[in-house]
């Protein structure tokens, strides 16, 4: 997986627009930091309170005030800002965000999102998920395409309890990136290596296959 | 005209706390937890407490210690993955646990310090947050009903003050201080660096010193302030 998370990141990095402000959720999307290149003007926001985060610090340059959401050490770049959790928020909510990268345990095919509980296993609180599933103008999902028991996480209907509904656009797993369209999940890309076949039997809903070649990643 | 000199020992401040008290408690994560004030609550001992944290810090951190002294009955907070010793204590029912979209607890807080009875949102419709919640039709959208949060006390941790109880915060340890600062009966603010009433620039002064009621002086910061190592 080491080698097909890097690409993922790598390929989910390349959908990081220039003059986007951006949020990156706990887990794998916060790694997409390193994927950046640095001259890419982009604006990288973190709920705990910052506009403009930079590279990852070495642990000898980490600041005790100056954490992600996910309490990850980061670094600031000219022109970064700090605010208080309500105006970090207002932000997320009044449609400042252009792009949100979420982790998932589910999507479902109509777009629905469930990322932050597992009951009876896992029910850590769902933090900004909520606010930034249903707020951000685009809100996008990285994440292993099946769990680790090999079953799908792109599912016609979510199971467990949803962080918000309808708003996934757009899936980057390591087999595929996957869009959520109007019927459904349709294939957009292959990783390297993988195959329409083996992308389709590891989803567990539909994947409509595109006319014309696949790109790959 | 001369502004009121708040200064007073940690001790003196915390005994204010009674069994039973809402305590709102800043920070979120390390930066910004004031856990002098936090070490201060373990000693006095009060029982009973419902906290409101944004999140359970991490073992051995923060209101980590007020969870293992048994002195919380009910935790308000947005998320704890950083905690397992919290989520244990949730999943065996000896912790009450009342999650909140973690925006959502900010602005039922700032409307709480507002003067406000609540605030209307559409945030949560859809899952399982919302569930008990009252619902209203406002302007021909589904909205919420929040209602604004109070405490009985706040404990804040500020990078720098002045004994009137003016307040700067650093970097991201910003957080839900200023907003927590507005929406207690009784404000008790921590700080390294105490200046005389007129040592903080009025234009930098990020939470006004009328909002505080006592103003604490730390001789260092523990290491319990530094750079986790994880």
């Amino acid at each position: 997986m080491s080698n097909a998370r890097e690409r993922l990141l790598a390929r989910a990095a390349r959908d990081v627009q220039p003059g986007m402000v951006v949020n990156l959720g706990i887990g794998l999307p916060t790694k997409i930091v390193d994927h950046l290149s640095e001259d890419l003007c982009v604006c990288l926001h973190t709920e705990n309170g910052m506009i403009g985060i930079g590279p990852s610090p070495s642990p000898e340059q980490a600041d005790r005030n100056l954490i992600d959401a996910g309490g990850a050490y980061v670094s600031t770049v000219p022109g970064s800002a700090f605010f208080d959790s309500a105006t970090s928020f207002a932000m997320v909510r009044s449609g400042r965000l252009d792009l949100t990268m979420l982790g998932a345990f589910e999507v479902g095919s109509n777009g629905d999102l469930a990322n932050w509980k597992i009951p009876g296993k896992f029910s850590p609180g769902v933090g900004g998920g909520i606010e930034l599933a249903q707020k951000a103008r685009r809100v996008v999902v990285l994440t292993t395409h099946t769990d680790r028991a090999g079953n799908p996480k792109l599912k016609t209907k979510c199971s467990l309890p949803l962080t918000a509904p309808n708003c996934v656009a757009r899936i980057y797993t390591d087999l595929a990136v996957v869009d959520v369209g109007p019927k459904g999940f349709e294939l957009v890309e292959l990783a390297r290596g993988v195959t329409a076949n083996e992308a389709v039997e590891a989803t567990g809903a539909p994947l409509i296959l595109p006319h014309g070649e696949l790109g790959v990643f | 005209m001369k502004l009121p000199n708040k200064q007073c020992t940690t001790e003196t401040a915390i005994a204010k706390i009674r069994d039973g008290d809402t305590i709102m408690v800043g920070g979120f994560g390390v930066p910004g937890t004031p856990m002098t004030l936090i070490h201060a609550l373990v000693a006095h001992g009060a029982r009973d407490l419902t906290l409101v944290k944004n999140d359970a810090n991490e073992p051995g951190l923060g209101i980590d210690h007020l969870l293992r002294s048994g002195q919380v009955r009910r935790l308000i907070t947005t998320h704890l993955g950083l905690n397992a010793y919290a989520i244990e204590l949730m999943n065996t029912a000896k912790l009450e646990v009342e999650f909140n979209a973690q925006g959502i607890l900010a602005e039922r807080i700032r409307a709480g310090g507002s003067g406000l009875a609540g605030i209307l949102t559409d945030i949560g419709i859809g899952t399982e947050l919302a569930e008990g919640k009252q619902e209203i039709e406002f302007e021909g959208k589904r909205q919420i009903i929040e209602a604004a949060l109070r405490a009985d006390v706040a404990l804040i941790h500020a990078e720098r003050a002045d004994v009137f109880g003016n307040l700067e915060f650093a970097a991201t340890a910003q957080n839900f201080n200023p907003l927590m600062a507005m929406a207690a009966d009784c404000v008790i603010a921590e700080t390294v660096n105490l200046l005389p009433v007129g040592g903080l620039n009025p234009n930098n002064v990020q939470t006004a010193g009328v909002f505080i009621d006592h103003v604490t002086e730390l001789t260092a910061l523990t290491k319990e302030y530094a750079v986790v190592k994880r």
